[in-house]
């Protein structure tokens, strides 16, 4: 076994271009399912908010199945399931274009996108009956009332547990290399094949996952603050 | 329905593997690994997540920072990330290959017990600063108050959230997978690469699978959540003036 050696692991051009490259398609993943979970999410809240019965059952099962299938085997289900069902011109084409990152992204997004709904959902639970009173009373049409009176401060509510859904699907990004995503951890494994600082490549790994981590809980409670600094006023 | 009549027939042909894994003639496997995997991993991670709690709301900071960066450390870390830890750094401390079933209980260990020490905390700074004073005022010390008056209280309040945990914990059990641990979702992908025609059948079965365990025991969460909520509102107020 070799000494501990962060330098040769760090100024090793291939092994740092691999680790980066490895960062940057976790980046990738969590930021893009990120951005399709929280727009479905709107979707489905708004789905729920039509009243009608059947699609308050549909948007219900829809998020009970996602919260009680593990992230991975719906992972699994999408990478080897459904893309098996896919027309033939459609697999090819994904496979041209990164198909383990494109259903990593639809796979995490679909299944965040249950707990974004659930969060904004209880958000909007929160704010006083009296405020959707006084909007209309002040002439707001619907669409008015949600976008300026209702939603915002159902989004100063929902902000701890968005942010917290937010860190688990950044950590949730990992999972991709079990389909073969070359993302952070995937790319730790390669590194540690190759140079067999094994000790070293996982304390770098653990360090970029936990600073990452750290950087968008304290990005989510200075929003917090500021949003605490408005409440105020 | 080919689809249905699919799953069906991969169903009658593998409900052995799913279940219990090749036992007896290999290792335990299947749903039965999951759940003795999951179980033991909650009930381990109990004692140790009331520890955390208490070393964090201790006033001694060489009890207090330690909790608080175990703590963050994995609310911040992946969970394949301390699979993989606990996979070179145990059989590297004690010089012995350690099976993947010890691998994965020890990190479901540290992992939901980190959780699940938020959640013990938050149950007992809910409770009522007057319970801690009741209890010193009677004469308990800092130990027996919380042995005795405390925790019992705070513990069964957050018994909805200790099951709750639970279904994240069998929901994390999936990732003993990556390193070859024979639970479920490992049975599930045996049976998917000998037949290699029928993936998604396969799959569906599995997240059916867990969607009926989990499903079930978030419902019982639920009702648990909602009967205790009614225990501790106490019994309906007495209607003093009767409706005309």
């Amino acid at each position: 076994m070799q000494g501990f050696d962060l330098a040769a692991l760090l100024l090793n051009p291939q092994f740092a271009a691999m680790l980066g490259h490895g960062l940057v398609m976790t980046f990738v993943v969590a930021a893009g399912s990120w951005a399709l979970a929280m727009a479905l999410a709107f979707v489905l809240l708004a789905v729920r908010l039509t009243g009608s019965r059947i699609a308050e059952a549909a948007v219900g099962l829809y998020i009970s199945y996602h919260r009680n299938v593990p992230t991975l085997v719906q992972l699994m289900l999408w990478y080897f399931g459904i893309a098996s069902l896919l027309p033939d011109g459609l697999q090819e084409w994904l496979s041209d274009h990164n198909a383990e990152a494109i259903f990593a992204v639809v796979a995490l997004g679909l299944c965040q996108a249950a707990y974004f709904s659930e969060d904004l959902r209880s958000g909007l639970r929160s704010v006083g009956p009296g405020q959707t009173e006084a909007a209309r009373a002040l002439g707001h049409s619907y669409l008015g009332m949600m976008r300026f009176v209702l939603m915002p401060q159902a989004l100063r509510h929902a902000m701890p547990a968005l942010v917290n859904h937010t860190v688990s699907l950044f950590k949730n990004s990992s999972l991709a290399m079990a389909i073969g995503v070359v993302e952070l951890t995937h790319a730790v494994r390669e590194v540690e094949n190759e140079s067999f600082r094994t000790f070293e490549v996982y304390l770098v790994a653990t360090a970029l996952y936990l600073l990452c981590s750290l950087a968008i809980m304290a990005g989510g409670a200075m929003l917090g603050a500021r949003d605490a600094q408005v409440g105020v006023r | 329905m080919s689809l249905f009549s699919n799953a069906l027939e991969i169903v009658r042909d593998n409900w052995l593997l799913l279940l219990v894994g090749q036992y007896p003639n290999g290792p335990l496997g299947g749903i039965a690994a999951t759940l003795i995997l999951s179980v033991l991993g909650i009930g381990l991670a109990f004692p140790l997540s009331v520890l955390v709690a208490l070393a964090r709301l201790s006033h001694r900071a060489w009890l207090r920072l330690p909790a608080l960066a175990l703590v963050y450390a994995v609310r911040g870390v992946p969970l394949l990330m301390i699979i993989f830890w606990v996979y070179f750094m145990f059989p590297l401390l004690l010089g012995v290959s350690v099976p993947g079933y010890a691998t994965m209980l020890c990190t479901l260990v540290l992992y939901e017990g980190a959780f699940l020490s938020e959640v013990v905390r938050a149950g007992i700074e809910a409770l009522p600063r007057g319970q801690m004073d009741a209890a010193r005022a009677l004469g308990h010390g800092y130990g027996g108050a919380m042995r005795f008056v405390i925790l019992p209280q705070a513990l069964y309040n957050m018994l909805p959230s200790i099951l709750s945990q639970f279904v994240s914990t069998i929901k994390d059990t999936t990732l003993g997978y990556v390193i070859n641990v024979p639970e479920l979702t490992f049975a599930a992908n045996q049976i998917n690469n000998r037949l290699l025609t029928k993936p998604f059948e396969v799959f569906l079965i599995l997240a059916l699978t867990y969607y009926a365990v989990c499903f079930s025991l978030t419902r019982l969460a639920g009702w648990l959540e909602s009967s205790i909520a009614a225990r501790r509102a106490g019994p309906a107020p007495v209607q003093l003036v009767a409706a005309q």
